[in-house]
């Protein structure tokens, strides 16, 4: 299938939550001693990080600003020109003030986009924890949970298009769960939703991303001090009381991680809705695709840029909610 | 090259200073980049062959070498990557395997090389459906769209102009060509199906489906709204923006209403919806057909009365190749024409170019039912050797003349191209 900037971005994304996590191991370094080994100190930590930068600078700092550059030109049927023009972010605001009170395909992509986004965080943080949580509490021996935790890894033993085409005898006209329905009695016509719709794009997602919530959550809770959960139940806690006072506040830093997994990857999606939505549902990574089909490069950077600004907002809005630095 | 060799080591040295596993890589990189040719004079003869999965068998490849020792190496992309990569790295491929309607980003972007037609043999043969527009019996065929004789000659071998009348450079020596229509399933649908209106059809709610490729898909769109009387177009294959617009709100409101099941975009997605009978009537391609009838479900690749939609497809050769390469190609483009390649396309459903040279590799039953539209005597077979017909069928729409002589527009990139995509993306998010 196509791969695109848009899994750069993901990618990217997904390297800046590690990223900030790296600036505060400077801090905590540069924090310590004496000014004389300070130096010394702060020189090796640069030294330590060093590979990284590099990596960081060459493949996404500059490629980003790249992209960034050359939003801003202008371009023709087989060609980029290199003379300022904002016409791919003109274009794509096409007709949002004229078309007023109806929704321009920006707006309206992004609203699709982000209600997606929005379903699957919620799916995937509710299934996550869940299971998280029975790994981290329930499963006592370590061999158990790294071999439950290699299950959940299933969805990613078959390629992607595989993955999705294979939901279409399970969901589709004449598929498994309408044959079911059908023979139970309990539906005369098969149900048409089920396959091709919002309801088969979250499911998809739901079921590829999962995985992405349950790591680090579950990453957070064993690392949760055993003895504050008896001392809950020695004070008379209850189970629900121990989940929301304890558990919950101190598996923070896990799930903003893995909302910001999830976030970035669906909201620059494009193959799984595409399938999955029978190519009628919009998404934001599908408008870039488009215009990269069409070899308007310019356009489709100017979408990158504001695709990446929308899930930049995202990701600061919610590392506001929980300081990451500091819970790590 | 001492120069090149010389700054990989100073970058090796860096890195390995800065101790960056990372870097060591892009030094690796770099070195493919600015390092030694592709190829030796001593190596092998090696073309590398860029075009869509579609064309890229791997008998052809293999009676290339069994004839002409040249080795064919394949790069397989989507039908627009291929255009992004011509026009971005022309030096990753020698022969180009594309469509003409993409003749109109590629020229311009002066990456493709002026064939000489005095060196293609079968030149003069070609079938004059691509030289003139029009069959073999003197029939003219539709020019709407990107049709191949408008932008078959350069005006001179450097030139980025269009030539209107023959000359001597040729941008695309044609190979394989077909004429598109909707594939139905007569077993779910019960009655005839005659024209591109009945994909439209509210009968048809959530079982049609269409094509998501913006530039193929309007042009079936058009087909649709010309057959509806709604508008009749000047030219399908360059319209006006008020001709997309119109086009594009008719589909807006019968996606709205539901007409659509999925669009598909890939080849086997549409085999997989027609043989699910997720959807009964959509667009289609001759193979994908072919693949749905193979699994034994009953498709048909409906002729219709408002015509085809055709494309055509051919080699060329990119501006970088050059010396003793360049002949390659030519003796390449020579064996495609001279006959096996044909008839090995006709076999599939598709048409070759020259036309007397694919007769003479297939046995007279297989060229009067693929050709000549007669019911076959014996087993219809596949390249492969698999049973695709039984004796006694008969290929849908005919002949070639009824098929060919049928078409009504080709694909096509429009001038409005631009405004096209975006007015495309509405459509998707509507």
């Amino acid at each position: 299938m196509n791969s695109s900037p848009l899994d750069a971005i993901q990618r990217t994304c997904r390297a800046k939550a590690l990223g900030s996590r790296l600036g505060k191991s400077f801090f905590a370094i540069t924090a310590i001693g004496p000014s004389m080994t300070q130096d010394r100190k702060t020189f090796v930590a640069w030294l330590q990080a060093a590979p990284m930068l590099l990596v960081f600078a060459l493949f996404f700092l500059l490629p980003l600003l790249f992209v960034t550059i050359v939003s801003a030109w202008d371009y023709n049927e087989y060609e980029m020109i290199p003379a300022f023009s904002l016409r791919g972010y003109s274009d794509t605001f096409e007709g949002c003030i004229a078309d007023l009170p109806n929704l321009c395909t920006i707006l309206k992509t992004y609203l699709k986009t982000l209600k997606l986004c929005l379903l699957t965080w919620v799916l995937t943080l509710l299934i996550g924890f869940t299971v998280a949580y029975f790994l981290a509490f329930h499963v006592r021996s370590k061999t158990w949970q790294i071999v439950l935790t290699l299950l959940c890894t299933i969805p990613f033993w078959t390629s992607n298009v595989i993955r999705m085409i294979a939901w279409i005898p399970l969901l589709g006209r004449n598929g498994l769960v309408n044959r079911g329905l059908e023979g139970a009695g309990l539906i005369k016509q098969p149900l048409e939703w089920l396959l091709f719709s919002e309801f088969s794009v979250v499911l998809a997602l739901v079921h590829l991303f999962t995985f992405f919530m349950v790591v680090p959550i579950f990453n957070s809770m064993i690392r949760i001090d055993k003895r504050l959960i008896e001392a809950a139940y020695d004070a008379g806690a209850t189970g629900w009381q121990t989940l929301v006072n304890i558990i919950i506040p101190l598996a923070k830093p896990g799930i903003v991680i893995g909302s910001i997994f999830v976030i970035t990857i669906v909201m620059g999606d494009f193959v799984t809705i595409g399938v999955m939505g029978g190519q009628q549902i919009a998404s934001a990574g599908k408008i870039i695709e488009a215009r990269l089909n069409a070899l308007q490069f310019p356009a489709a950077a100017a979408n990158a840029v504001i695709l990446l600004g929308i899930t930049i907002l995202i990701i600061s809005a919610l590392t506001r909610v929980v300081d990451i630095r500091k819970e790590l | 090259m001492s120069k090149s060799s010389k700054s990989n080591r100073h970058v090796s040295r860096r890195t390995v200073l800065k101790g960056a596993a990372g870097a060591v890589g892009l030094a690796a990189g770099s070195g493919a980049i600015t390092g030694f040719p592709y190829v030796h004079s001593a190596d092998p003869k090696v073309l590398r062959y860029l075009g869509t999965a579609v064309n890229e068998g791997d008998e052809i490849s293999k009676k290339c070498l069994e004839d002409t020792g040249i080795k064919i190496e394949y790069i397989t992309a989507t039908t627009d990557d291929v255009t992004k990569r011509v026009i971005t790295q022309p030096n990753s491929f020698d022969v180009l395997d594309t469509e003409y309607f993409s003749l109109k980003k590629l020229v311009p972007s002066g990456n493709i090389f002026a064939l000489d037609a005095k060196k293609i043999k079968e030149f003069d043969n070609i079938t004059p459906v691509f030289t003139k527009g029009q069959l073999p019996n003197g029939k003219k065929i539709g020019e709407q769209g990107t049709a191949p004789w408008k932008v078959l000659y350069l005006e001179g071998a450097n030139s980025k102009t269009f030539s209107k009348t023959p000359t001597e450079f040729v941008t695309l020596i044609p190979t394989v060509y077909n004429a598109d229509t909707l594939g139905i399933r007569p077993d779910l649908i019960k009655r005839p199906i005659s024209s591109w209106t009945e994909l439209l059809n509210p009968e048809f709610k959530g079982k049609a489906s269409i094509l998501n490729i913006p530039s193929i898909g309007i042009m079936d769109a058009a087909m649709v709204v010309e057959a509806s009387g709604q508008h009749k177009y000047t030219d399908k294959g360059n319209m006006t923006k008020a001709e997309i617009d119109l086009t594009m709100k008719i589909m807006t409101e019968a996606k709205k209403a539901g007409q659509f099941r999925a669009f598909w975009k890939d080849f086997n997605e549409s085999v997989n919806l027609m043989a699910s009978g997720e959807t009964v009537i959509q667009s289609m391609w001759s193979p994908a057909v072919t693949k749905v009838r193979s699994m034994g479900i009953a498709c048909t690749f409906q002729p219709l009365k408002e015509g085809y939609r055709s494309w055509a497809s051919g080699f060329c050769v990119s501006k970088a190749v050059s010396g003793p390469k360049l002949d390659w190609a030519y003796e390449f483009v020579n064996w495609y024409l001279s006959g096996w390649a044909g008839a090995y396309l006709n076999r599939q459903g598709y048409y070759s170019a020259v036309l007397s040279t694919a007769k003479a590799n297939m046995t007279a039953d297989e060229w009067s039912y693929w050709m000549e539209g007669k019911a076959a005597v014996g087993d219809i077979k596949a390249p492969d050797g698999t049973i695709l017909e039984k004796a006694g069928a008969k290929r849908d729409g005919g002949s070639y003349d009824d098929r060919m002589g049928a078409v009504a527009c080709w694909n096509a990139v429009m001038d409005e191209n631009d405004y096209m995509v975006r007015k495309w993306n509405e459509f998707i998010a509507a």
